[in-house]
């Protein structure tokens, strides 16, 4: 009996894995999830930053100028909307746009504008972590507001926040295996097409254990990071 | 040099600083005093504006500072401020706190302003600790680099808030020394302070503050020997 199992195991193994170099598939769907949840991260981190900057400036101005006032109504659509739908519905629209010339594209850009909203509050609380005190010397030297900001308040803020953007990396990685529904090859998707070929279900436990290799890795990475930090923190 | 017109300034229903209007002439050492809340730092603050009077005016080298169309930034570039907490960028070695500004506002190159820096730093005995970040000195050692961070982009006046009330006891000695020997290079200072021996030594002239008002001033000595105010009176009972 259980060396029937074993037998069936090695046999879907072979028609999962290795028949016709299939693993060179999954390899492909791996790039894809990694690219997917790099640029989603980059763009995210680009868009929430500037999210954040707008927020930031808006709220700590007594009287705000018109365009001022406009971009924070636009920024806090962005996050209200983006935040309130699912991401899928989110990247199915984008891919139905007649513009948009292929998933991956429209998986870049959806996944990216996702995850801007998200990162925007991240930096937000990054940025009002920072003592009051420290944009007052700033200014007081002389600093305009922007230069405070770029070389004394957000050096400091990315800092404290940059576990949490990498969860939010992490968190993409795992999230971009949706993108098989706007026809992206990614890791979930090469899953289930060989599933589709073979018949078999093994290629899903396949890329679970992949994905789990890769959070687990980068949890890891993480903690290093943190670690280090902590110790250029100590008195 | 800096002229005080009528200032106003109110949190909500409080009124901080009530028509305070004061002059303050080159070289002159201005210590100000008076209980908590009586709205000394506020009047600080609004100088170099930090705070936003609500009304008033302020001049500076005869310019309307607070009029709409003045760069602010422009302005504070002649007046460094000393806070209670230090202030030092906590991310940044103590010579890269102490050149940033002139560096980033284009007063000096780096290499002058390094070369700044190292003299600065020798004057207060810590040119050992140039490359060392803020968290590994002491608090008498963080509030003396905050004085020479802002005495590097060469101030026209000084203003200290509180500058030794975060002190530990035996460190405010070195901290008083510093600002003694900023006094008599001749700047300009106004030092808000608790310290009523050393305003009485250091200061040229002493402001007492009260509710927002001030309700007398004086050199040193009449002020502390033979003071009019009854509130005034109070307060140095309290104190002394």
């Amino acid at each position: 009996m259980r060396l029937f199992l074993a037998q069936s195991l090695w046999s879907d193994f072979q028609k999962s894995f290795l028949d016709k170099d299939r693993w060179l598939m999954y390899l492909d769907g791996l790039k894809m999830t990694l690219l997917l949840a790099l640029v989603g991260t980059v763009v995210g981190i680009i868009l929430g930053l500037l999210v954040a900057l707008i927020k930031y400036s808006y709220s700590t101005r007594k009287k705000n100028k018109p365009w001022l006032t406009l971009l924070n109504w636009l920024a806090n659509l962005y996050t209200t909307v983006i935040r309130g739908t699912p991401v899928v519905v989110q990247l199915l629209i984008l891919f139905s746009l007649s513009f948009m010339p292929n998933g991956v594209l429209a998986s870049f850009i959806g996944f990216g504008v996702n995850s801007g909203a998200y990162v925007a509050e991240v930096f937000r609380s990054g940025i009002n972590s920072i003592d009051m005190g420290q944009m007052e010397a700033g200014r007081s030297l002389g600093l305009s507001s922007r230069a405070t900001m770029r070389y004394i308040i957000l050096p400091q803020a990315i800092k404290n926040i940059l576990p949490a953007l990498f969860n939010e990396f992490i968190a993409l990685v795992k999230e971009t295996s949706v993108a098989g529904y706007i026809a992206v090859n990614d890791l979930t998707k090469v899953a289930d097409r060989i599933k589709g070929i073979t018949f078999v279900n093994l290629p899903l436990y396949i890329v679970a254990l992949m994905y789990l290799c890769i959070v687990y890795l980068l949890t890891l990475i993480q903690k290093r990071i943190e670690v280090r930090y902590s110790r250029s923190d100590r008195n | 040099m800096i002229e005080i017109k009528q200032l106003c300034k109110s949190y909500g229903k409080l009124r901080v600083l009530n028509q305070i209007s004061e002059g303050i002439e080159r070289g002159e050492k201005v210590a100000v005093i008076g209980p908590s809340g009586s709205g000394k730092s506020t009047f600080l603050r609004c100088l170099n504006l930090l705070e936003k009077p609500d009304s008033g005016e302020i001049w500076f080298n005869g310019k309307n500072i607070t009029a709409a169309d003045v760069d602010t930034d422009q302005v504070r570039q002649h007046m460094g401020m000393v806070f209670q907490h230090f202030n030092l960028f906590p991310h940044l070695t103590i010579r890269q706190n102490i050149t940033l500004a002139p560096v980033k506002l284009k007063k000096q190159s780096q290499a002058e302003a390094d070369e700044q820096a190292t003299q600065l730093l020798a004057r207060i005995g810590l040119t050992d600790k140039a490359d060392t970040y803020p968290n590994m000195l002491s608090g008498g050692q963080k509030q003396r680099v905050a004085i020479i961070r802002a005495l590097a982009m060469n101030p026209e006046v000084m203003l200290f808030d509180e500058p030794t009330s975060a002190l530990d006891p035996e460190m405010i000695g070195e901290v008083l020394d510093l600002i003694r020997e900023v006094a008599d290079s001749g700047m300009t200072m106004v030092i808000v302070t608790h310290e009523m021996k050393f305003a009485r030594e250091v200061a040229s002239r002493v402001l007492f503050m009260d509710e927002g008002k001030i309700k007398e001033q004086n050199d040193p000595a009449r002020l502390f020997d033979s003071p009019q105010n009854q509130r005034l009176q109070e307060f140095l009972s309290k104190v002394l």
